[in-house]
């Protein structure tokens, strides 16, 4: 994986510094909170219900046992002894004093983590492919170019006071496992007939109150463009991005009033300025960055079998391992998603025993996935009965990858001041109520996803199966959604009609997947049912 | 209004800007100053006429006045761009990155946290409208 030079260091201990120097003139009053709002905000320091919340970046998902274990000191130094990994592959802290953060930052920086521009209107830590490097499917490694991205949108002198906030993700594959259309860039690194490699840029992808899969501008920037062409959509953003009202702000409404087409007229013709600016990095970089992530030293003897003797073992293979490229090999994934847990949480203790897992099993590598649970991304298939064991003893072996346990969930109303609703006790409940019925395996595939608010952190609109709460009246109200996906079958799930209270929304989830087990025919998941059938016998099964 | 910081040897022009408008609109004027909203591409033509542009900044968060300066120093511009209003000590670096070379804020900065602030970032990692070489350059000269 990628590891810092001298300049990187020298980088994020500067921004330390600088954050120190801010902090202290807003303590002496230097600084008005307004004034001082965005500059901690781009160091990750957002203010919630009870207390600061610091956002910290993991690039691409990546990281080592040694960063790892980093996270969980902090976790019991400055935190509560826990934290919460999110759908941005970061994690954040939620009880975080004022005082504590530049101190926060300069732990992270002795280990190669930072907090920078994990909040704010500014461009965003990247997100990619969380089985980068491991799965059969994809054209090359798509972190390299999203390390690229991350030099180069960090500390923009011209986009850090952008119209709001700016994610980008990249990946490369036809499979989409990091909601890549949903984003303000989606990146997908091609390979074109003459198998030269290139970038199809999509743009003004979001989610949020209104929800937008994002269109492809360019379906082929070749790589000794690829950060000219993304610097060219940021500036058109920057300058015709809307100001007038925060909720109009993000690029997806500047796309959609323009029109895809205007939009990328208006690109081409900014990069067209920007090409002889001398903006593109050396293309000796990006292969100077490639060689941080070649393969790791793979036993080439891996025993291809699996001892499936044990039946609860057996489970957690099929349901939590994911091929790999390599044979004898798999990437195995750790849920964070326990019954009737809150999902995405993990204990400094889980997380330390999660660094040694990723030591010892996966060439000290684990990634963070954008569904908030964590992969080891190399394991050996000979390794998985001692790893399972360990996760099991940890609390940390539910098999429930991609079934209705596997929830995504905002922080909601325990933490979040934008909320309406609390997200935590519906996936909660809803967790605790399959596995009661005994209804998680034999559902497969399903997404759901829970948002405390229209802002849509939780996803909700990609959800097989979506949850929005909502203020009615001073009583919180859900509502569901169904046929919502965020892979590379993106679309956007649609309401069902009157909402629910907190019990009867965890009803209206079990009967829609009753209609789903009536109805379904070979193969298919709920979404492919749902898609198949429509929305009416949801609604007459839950309204009658 | 506070004192002018300014980058640069030559005299400062001694009467007002003018607005994009009127300027375009058969002024003679040599100083002009750009709102958030106007196109700094509009001036492209008239470079040579121009001994300073001021970019307006009537709130420190509307980011487009960064956007204008660098387009115009792309274009060749060589006279002083001031960047002047809601202008706060924590965003010069990124200014003088953006090529800005005087600074006429709201509210006087203290000159030690302005000395700070140009003294902070050792490297850069991106090419911007100053001379700065960014460090993924250095790292393969």
């Amino acid at each position: 994986m990628y590891a810092y030079d001298q300049y990187d260091q020298a980088m994020v201990d500067a921004r330390v510094e600088e954050f120190r120097d801010q902090a202290r003139r807003r303590l002496e009053g230097k600084l008005t909170e307004d004034q001082f709002k965005p500059l901690r905000l781009m160091n990750g320091l957002y203010l919630q219900l009870h207390a600061y919340m610091l956002r910290v970046a993991i690039p691409y998902g990546t990281l080592n046992s040694l960063q790892m274990r980093a996270l969980a000191d902090i976790a019991e130094k400055y935190d509560r002894g826990y934290g919460h990994f999110t759908t941005r592959q970061n994690i954040q802290y939620n009880w975080i004093k004022l005082e504590d953060a530049a101190d926060i930052l300069a732990d992270l920086a002795k280990v190669e983590m930072h907090a920078i521009q994990t909040s704010g209107n500014c461009i965003r830590n990247i997100s990619s492919d969380h089985f980068a490097g491991a799965t059969a499917d994809e054209v090359v490694d798509p972190r390299p170019y999203a390390e690229l991205l991350r030099q180069w949108s960090s500390f923009h002198p011209e986009f850090s006071y952008l119209p709001r906030k700016f994610k980008i993700a990249v990946i490369a594959s036809e499979k989409d496992r990091a909601a890549m259309r949903l984003h303000d860039i989606g990146i997908n690194i091609v390979q074109n007939d003459t198998g030269e490699l290139g970038a199809a840029f999509y743009v003004g992808g979001g989610m949020g109150r209104t929800p937008m899969i994002a269109p492809c501008i360019n379906a082929f920037v070749p790589l000794d463009h690829f950060v000219t062409y993304a610097e060219a959509c940021l500036r058109v953003y920057n300058r015709y991005g809307r100001r007038d009202n925060k909720y109009k702000a993000r690029i997806k409404i500047l796309v959609h009033e323009l029109g895809a087409e205007e939009y990328t007229r208006q690109v081409e013709e900014e990069f067209a300025q920007l090409l002889d600016q001398g903006i593109e990095p050396p293309l000796a970089e990006l292969e100077r960055i490639r060689t941080f992530f070649e393969d790791p030293p793979f036993d080439g003897d891996a025993d291809a079998e699996i001892d499936r003797s044990d039946p609860d073992f057996a489970v957690w293979v099929d349901r939590n391992t994911v091929p790999h490229k390599q044979p004898g090999y798999v990437s195995a994934v750790i849920s964070l998603k326990p019954v009737g847990g809150i999902p995405g949480d993990a204990t400094a203790e889980q997380m330390r025993l999660m660094a040694d897992l990723a030591k010892d099993y996966s060439f000290d590598e684990c990634r963070v996935m954008h569904t908030q649970n964590i992969v080891l991304p190399h394991v050996r298939k000979a390794d998985l009965h001692a790893l399972w064991t360990a996760l099991e003893d940890a609390g940390l072996g539910s098999p429930n990858l991609d079934t209705v346990e596997d929830i995504i969930a905002c922080p909601g109303l325990d933490y979040c001041s934008l909320a309406n609703a609390r997200s935590i006790p519906v996936a909660q409940k809803i967790s605790e109520r399959f596995a009661a019925n005994g209804k998680t395996g034999t559902l497969g595939e399903l997404k759901l996803k829970i948002s405390g608010c229209i802002n849509a952190c939780g996803h909700h609109h990609a959800g097989h199966i979506g949850i929005l709460g909502v203020d009615r009246k001073g009583v919180e109200n859900y509502q569901l959604l169904l046929g919502g996906s965020e892979a590379e079958d993106v679309s956007l799930a649609k309401i069902t009609g009157p909402g629910f209270d907190e019990n009867g929304i965890v009803d209206a989830v079990e009967t829609v997947t009753s209609v789903y087990e009536r109805e379904r025919q070979d193969g298919e998941r709920f979404v492919d049912t749902y898609r198949r059938i429509g929305m009416n016998p949801f609604k007459e099964a839950l309204y009658g | 209004m506070a004192d002018t910081l300014r980058y640069r040897d030559d005299e400062p022009v001694d009467h007002p800007a003018v607005t994009v408008d009127a300027f375009l609109d058969q002024s003679n004027a040599s100083a002009v100053r750009i709102e958030p909203g106007d196109d700094a591409r509009a001036l492209v033509p008239h470079l040579e006429r121009l001994a300073l542009v001021e970019v307006n900044f009537p709130a420190f968060g509307d980011g487009r006045g960064y956007s204008s300066a660098r387009i115009l120093r792309e274009a060749g511009f060589e006279g002083e761009l001031r960047a002047v209003g809601d202008v706060l000590v924590d965003q010069l670096a990124y200014m003088r990155r953006c090529g800005f070379d005087a600074f006429e804020p709201d509210e006087q900065f203290d000159m030690d946290d302005v000395k700070a602030a140009f003294e902070r970032w050792p490297e850069v990692y991106q090419s911007a409208a100053d001379s700065r070489t960014p460090i993924w350059t250095k790292r393969h000269a």
